[in-house]
């Protein structure tokens, strides 16, 4: 409020020197103006291709909550890029902050050595996704990937790997894992670091155990970042592609056919059903509104603001 | 702890420690083995790649693969089109972001907290939810065969603005103060003095930018019909197809092309940007 009379005082004085009311309008103006062409315009879009049957040559007709029906009545196959989609966000999501927060504790110290693992591990976030999947699809490879030369080395039973569709959605989740620990790392470190030394020293001093410790003191400090990483990852998850279609393409089966290759597959190679497509897309993006509503009602609470 | 220095925490502590450390380089290797395989493979021959078990240091080093990579496509066409789009998009994004960020930042206006809620939900929709209908506005608008639906959607970054809008505010309101007592106008003070002090976090969300636009897969892929305005993350897929059996070296020695600008702007400037981005990350 202070700041808004300021304002009016200066308003003479911001005249002089060129800045009127719609100074703030144009600065913000082309990129409101790119995101309205490009982010809120296609969403209506997406909603409202979603009661059509389009193939993108031919005319548009109208078909209501047709392509609802057949993406949850008719078909089984969106069911199942819906469940390989959740079970993979749920992996990823919980493996990733888990191991964000033990390798945050661990490598607390700011020394060399946890300086020189925490760069390693951030490496292969810089890298494209594409570029992982191609390592990792060779790695993985039954015949001759290091992966089962290593089994055969300990002994051990050989695995299909992207072959098995078992552990076929396990093994991309993996990949996504390895790729960005290193930045959830780097989020979760930060933070941790910003605990003021004199809280977690008086509860040294009155001979708090360390478990106790991090789940009273720490766990709460850094609750805020846990909670952008959940929302990140969540999305970043649910939006899984890249991976996918070089490592699997979604087989073997369907065993690791997901939301965004489900949508690809129906708008772009399947005869171009757009509509159906679109309410698949729909689907997606309805999705992602639910659940960050939900985080942020049951967790928002929780989490500890300074 | 502190209190209990006798030898047997002495040794308890000394052999955590050793093992801690050892546990760490395992950890290290674990993440940049992935790297050091690929550039291996790259340079072995197509015979020793498919030995089982692997060797893990290339018993005759070779060129071919990457001979053989420039063979069945243009590489250097493709990382063309790569540096084309990347450079465009991270320049656009410039002239766009920057002052977007700067108005969030340093003004009062009438729908400020409703323009900053849209950028929010900018933010969290992905592009998978948004390509249909921006493939159809292009295709309407005949741009499909051109870089620009590569381009264009991306000159307005809504994560470059909120980086940047958080350090735009934390310059000091005094400074700014202190200018207009010197009737500098609004353009000296935003150039002379808040982006000068704001300049790593620009700097790393445009490496940002360049990296993500650099890497990206499914954008290209959805938004391009012709092989020659493809970028090289999605030409690699032709070495694959190209043949009956895959050869790793050569899909090795084209992805060791792709990751190595990066891997080298990274070593380059890394020190800079895990400080910048852990200092982000706590805000």
């Amino acid at each position: 409020m202070s700041r808004m009379k300021k304002e009016e005082r200066n308003e003479n004085a911001e005249k002089k020197r060129g800045v009127s009311r719609f100074t703030p309008y144009a600065l913000i103006g082309p990129a409101m103006a790119l995101m309205a062409v490009f982010v809120f315009y296609p969403l209506a879009d997406l909603v409202y291709l979603s009661f059509f049957d389009y193939n993108l040559i031919g005319k548009k007709k109208f078909a209501g909550l047709g392509n609802y029906k057949v993406l949850f009545f008719v078909k089984t196959d969106f069911w199942e890029a819906l469940s390989n989609t959740a079970v993979y966000t749920g992996t990823v999501v919980v493996l990733s902050l888990l191991l964000a927060v033990l390798f945050a504790m661990w490598l607390e110290r700011d020394s060399l050595v946890n300086r020189f693992l925490q760069k390693s591990m951030f490496t292969p976030y810089l890298i494209s996704m594409v570029s992982c999947a191609y390592i990792w699809s060779w790695m993985y490879n039954d015949d001759s990937g290091i992966l089962n030369a290593m089994l055969a080395m300990f002994g051990l039973p050989l695995s299909r790997w992207l072959n098995d569709s078992h552990i076929a959605l396990f093994c991309v989740a993996a990949v996504a894992v390895w790729k960005s620990l290193g930045y959830y790392l780097i989020i979760v470190l930060a933070s941790v670091r910003t605990i003021p030394p004199e809280i977690l020293e008086a509860a040294e001093l009155d001979n708090t155990s360390p478990v106790r410790k991090f789940f009273r003191i720490t766990l709460p400090m850094i609750s805020p970042q846990l909670f952008f990483l959940l929302i990140t990852i969540t999305i970043s998850s649910f939006k899984v592609f890249d991976t996918i279609q070089v490592m699997t393409g979604g087989g073997p089966g369907n065993a690791t056919d997901v939301l965004v290759t489900y949508i690809y597959r129906y708008a772009f190679e399947m005869n171009a059903r757009v509509g159906y497509a679109s309410a698949a897309g729909t689907v997606l993006l309805v999705i992602l509104m639910i659940l960050t509503f939900v985080y942020f009602r049951m967790l928002g609470r929780k989490v500890y603001y300074q | 702890m502190k209190r209990k220095k006798n030898g047997y925490y002495r040794i308890r502590a000394a052999v955590l420690k050793a093992f801690s450390f050892v546990f760490k380089a395992v950890m290290a290797v674990f993440f940049l083995f992935p790297f050091y395989w690929m550039v291996t493979t790259a340079f072995k021959t197509y015979g020793e790649s498919i030995l089982f078990p692997p060797t893990l240091w290339p018993e005759t080093w070779t060129m071919d693969a990457f001979r053989d990579v420039g063979q069945r496509i243009d590489i250097l066409y493709y990382l063309k089109n790569s540096v084309i789009v990347a450079v465009s998009v991270v320049v656009l994004q410039l002239f766009i972001n920057i002052p977007a960020a700067y108005g969030f930042a340093r003004y009062e206006f009438r729908g400020k907290r409703f323009f900053w809620a849209l950028v929010m939900l900018a933010f969290m929709i992905p592009t998978q939810i948004t390509f249909i209908p921006v493939y159809i506005l292009f295709s309407k608008v005949r741009l499909l065969k051109t870089l620009w639906p590569q381009i264009l959607p991306f000159a307005a970054n809504a994560y470059g603005i909120f980086l940047m809008r958080q350090s735009f505010m934390q310059v000091p309101e005094e400074l700014v103060e202190a200018a207009r007592m010197d009737n500098a106008g609004e353009f000296t003070i935003m150039t002379r003095i808040v982006l000068p002090m704001s300049r790593s976090s620009i700097l790393t969300a445009e490496m940002f930018s360049f990296i993500s636009t650099w890497n990206s897969y499914f954008w290209p892929l959805v938004m391009t019909n012709s092989d020659k305005i493809r970028p090289v993350t999605l030409a690699m897929q032709r070495l694959q197809d190209a043949n009956q059996g895959l050869e790793w070296p050569i899909l090795m020695a084209a992805n060791t092309l792709v990751v190595l600008p990066v891997l080298v702007l990274f070593l380059a400037l890394s020190s800079q940007i895990l400080k910048s981005l852990g200092y982000k990350g706590s805000k």
